[in-house]
């Protein structure tokens, strides 16, 4: 039976109809304002008022800080995320969340409402622990908070504290926390916080022998497959290591007909155990800055921010590192596997030699696809990043200054789609880099989008 | 397109307002079209003590455009429905007849709560244009401010979203004695009930069009049926989903065949549980409310065939195995209403109830 849905009935007569006589009640701007307004969207005029802009924001590409708290958490085993503040949020980060990885992800709100507006949150995040702990039985609850109760000022420490004692939760229960205003930084921060949260809370004394294991923090990875690429690469080097907040599993679960509330995820005794790790190494520098700090300063351990390994000469930063400070040759294997991969480049370079990108995302993926467009020979011509600070921009610079291929390329911090549009009308490019959220600048300017990044359905 | 003043630590400590004020004047700047804003709250802007009413006010008169203020930060309600009455109320307030359509008719109503997912506002306006009616606003989904404004021009109401628009319609049947029905074009079955319904409140002309509409669709609906029902013929749903679908799609699912079990809400009211009751068999469970635990006992209790709920819950339904489809975006599919709606539902429930998918599954004890 042939089934006609909206992907064509809609072209139909009788709806084209139907279109035309509803304008009557419409009443729409003429299709002569529509199309000279249109025109004028793309002009340079219109790009420098544009670029004056100071109170609005458009399309941004940056989400709330709990976002990344709740995915940092998630790749931890068997634990709950609690966050402190009104469940609309909640749902929006569950749904957000299960979008892009086709995937549950479960949290808990403590659905605070004006009665906590007035009193503060502290009812609600003992009432809410306590049925959490009952309910899902976790082995740690992560706590973060939305815009509302950073702003009520709720003190989480004191407040967690509180719920100990009255026995909301078991004393011995593990409650990490991090305050994660969305008014302050975006998801990768967020990340952060939890991320220093939990470590500072599962790691207990310090021993004088190393456990001979590193620990790698892939970042706010929104790839499930770049964790397990870097564990089996760790595992060919010979190297143990231990993934700090997996969502490998957690965010990419086998379906056996059972639906686990906890998949996956760092086990927690070993978490224990990263403190005595012989040194630490990040993929997203800007995703842990300060987790790192805390690793440096509290733990006493080595910290390394390297590049995420996207691309050749990223790829070989990491590697390169890992094994001169671990002391591991690069098998055979992995330098195979390059050379295949350097052969694809090659083969394939005439098609994006000389091309123009325009890009848009997170930091470190930012750096990390600059890389790798350089190294095809392509152009980075405009590289927006909404949640960048002068640190990612100088960085940015720095790497396209290092290649002929990067000198017409331009960062732009601090700024939104709706900028990136101008630009890719006043300064075409071939080919746009960025999440789902990216395809309207592609149906606006026809320029094919690849999309990349979080979240990308 | 997603406008936003991104708020920041300064913005917090010092007010938004002058903020606001400045954004206000960008839209208008950047979108020279606009005929009208509307600022809508997060919560820190109703703690902080912003006061965008005032805002609202100001630049309504700076910019020579509507700019309406809806106060609905998270925190004033236990749900999204607050914010459904809330923004009723801004329109009722701030829109709604501000404007007379001049050339009126008798045949005049309003296609009210239809979101227009996958196009089944359109879908069910040509279902009432058929019928010999004219629709002057179709709300919300694809219409202008200039619709909105004249919408007490109608003589009737038609309401598919209860829950979302009940306000509304109870607004102007207070202030413009404008009286509403409630209709369901879910399936044949109630579509042929509801046009018939709707067609009560004017003459014969309009009762004996629809007649004819019904008559000239009937074998194409009866085709569907014929179709899918052999597939779907006794095989159970459960329903989790807000708004009105828990309710108003049962009848579609029975055209098919298929019974409900059970039925919830994530957010409705008293009023929405008594006009559900009537629409379910007896011994079905419904519930409010529940949590994903909740949820996941009652699945495995009451074995349904297919789940029809969100986003958030979609995949906990596929790891267990159970067919699943979202409820309330037609998993980016659609139209499910009226006529042109209901082969596409039809289809998507076969495709997902008889998925050869579900059979890969290997159970691990
Ligand atoms: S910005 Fe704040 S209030 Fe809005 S969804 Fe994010 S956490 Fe919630």
């Amino acid at each position: 039976m042939k089934v006609i849905d909206h992907n064509e009935l809609f072209k139909g007569q009788d709806y084209l109809r139907q279109f035309e006589t509803k304008k009557e009640f419409e009443l729409p701007c003429t299709p002569e304002e529509v199309s000279s307004v249109s025109e004028y969207t793309k002009t340079a005029d219109y790009m420098q008022k544009n670029f004056a802009r100071t109170a609005l924001t458009i399309n941004p590409a940056k989400a709330c800080q709990p976002i990344g708290a709740m995915l940092c958490a998630c790749g931890f085993e068997n634990t709950l995320n609690f966050v402190q503040g009104s469940q609309g949020c909640v749902a929006y980060f569950r749904s957000h969340l299960s979008r892009h990885f086709k995937e549950p992800v479960a949290a808990v709100s403590s659905s605070m409402t004006e009665d906590a507006a007035v009193f503060g949150g502290l009812n609600n995040l003992l009432e809410g622990l306590e049925n959490a702990y009952n309910l899902y039985k976790p082995d740690m609850i992560a706590m973060s908070t939305t815009c509302m109760a950073e702003v009520i000022g709720d003190d989480l420490s004191a407040y967690i504290k509180q719920a100990k004692e009255k026995g909301c939760v078991p004393h011995y229960m593990m409650v990490p926390f991090a305050h994660t205003p969305s008014f302050v930084g975006s998801h990768i921060t967020g990340y952060d916080n939890m991320l220093k949260g939990i470590l500072s809370a599962v790691t207990p004394e310090k021993k004088p022998e190393k456990t001979g294991r590193i620990n790698i923090i892939p970042g706010f990875e929104t790839y499930t497959g770049n964790i397990r690429e870097v564990k089996r690469l760790m595992s060919l080097m010979g190297q143990p290591c231990m993934v700090l907040a997996d969502t490998s599993d957690s965010m990419d679960s086998p379906n056996t007909g059972q639906y686990r509330l906890y998949p996956g995820g760092t086990p927690l005794e070993e978490a224990k155990t990263a403190i005595n790790a012989e040194a630490t190494f990040s993929l997203q520098k800007y995703a842990t800055v300060k987790t790192g700090e805390f690793i440096k300063e509290v733990w006493g351990q080595g910290f390394y921010a390297l590049p995420m390994p996207v691309g050749i000469r990223k790829m070989d930063e990491f590697l390169d590192t890992i094994s001169s400070l671990c002391g591991k040759p690069i098998p055979q294997e992995i330098d195979d596997e390059r050379g295949s991969a350097v052969d694809a480049m090659i083969d394939s370079h005439p098609y994006i030699h000389g091309k123009r990108f325009a890009m848009v995302g997170d930091h470190d993926l930012l750096l990390g696809i600059m890389s790798f467009v350089i190294e095809m020979g392509g152009e980075s011509i405009h590289v927006v990043c909404t949640n960048g600070d002068k640190s990612f921009e100088a960085d940015a610079y720095q790497l396209l200054s290092s290649s002929p291929h990067g000198k017409n390329g331009k960062v732009y911090i601090a700024k939104d789609m709706w900028h990136l549009r101008s630009l890719m009308f006043n300064e075409p490019v071939d080919l746009l880099i960025g999440n789902s959220y990216a395809k309207f600048l592609w149906q606006d300017t026809s320029t094919p989008l690849i999309r990349v990044g979080f979240s990308a359905v | 397109m997603h406008i936003t003043s991104d708020f920041l630590e300064r913005d917090i400590v010092f007010g938004g307002d002058k903020k606001l004020e400045q954004l206000c004047r960008e839209v208008k700047e950047m979108f020279p079209l606009a005929k009208g804003i509307s600022v809508q709250s997060e919560c820190p802007i109703g703690l902080i003590g912003d006061d965008i009413e005032a805002v609202s006010k100001k630049m309504t008169r700076e910019l020579g455009i509507p700019v309406i203020p809806v106060g609905c930060e998270g925190f004033r309600g236990v749900s999204q429905s607050l914010g459904h009455h809330i923004a009723n109320n801004s329109i009722s307030d701030h829109v709604l007849g501000k404007k007379k359509h001049d050339k009126t008719t008798q045949y005049d109503v309003n296609l009210i709560g239809d979101y227009n997912i996958g196009g089944n506002a359109w879908a069910s306006r040509k279902i009432l244009e058929e019928m010999g009616l004219r629709v002057l606003t179709q709300w919300s989904g694809d219409a202008t401010i200039n619709e909105l404004a004249i919408a007490p021009s109608a003589k009737l109401n038609v309401i598919h979203c209860y829950r979302s628009m009940n306000y509304i319609c109870r607004y102007m049947e207070d202030n413009y004695s404008i009286p509403w029905v409630e209709y369901n074009f879910f399936g044949p079955t109630k579509t042929y009930q509801s046009m018939r319904k709707i067609a009560q409140f004017f003459d014969d002309r309009v009762k004996e069009k629809t007649e004819e509409v019904i008559t000239d669709n009937k074998p194409s609906m009866d085709g569907v049926i014929e179709h899918y029902r052999q597939r779907l013929e006794g095989k159970t749903v459960m329903l989790y989903i807000g708004g009105l679908r828990p309710r108003h799609v049962i009848g579609a699912y029975e055209d098919l065949g298929m019974g409900g079990i059970a039925a919830g809400y994530e957010f409705g009211h008293n009023d929405d549980y008594k006009r559900t009751y009537p629409e379910m068999k007896e011994g079905a469970v419904i519930y409010d409310d529940a949590t994903p635990y909740e949820l996941e006992e009652l699945t495995k209790r009451l074995r349904p065939d297919l789940v029809g709920a969100g986003v958030k819950e979609k995949y906990a339904y596929h790891k267990l195995g159970v067919a699943f489809r979202q409820m309330h975006s037609w998993d980016y599919l659609g139209p499910y209403h009226g006529f042109d709606g209901f082969a596409v539902f039809a289809r998507d429930m076969d495709m997902t109830v008889n998925s050869p998918t579900w059979n890969l599954i290997r159970r691990r004890k």
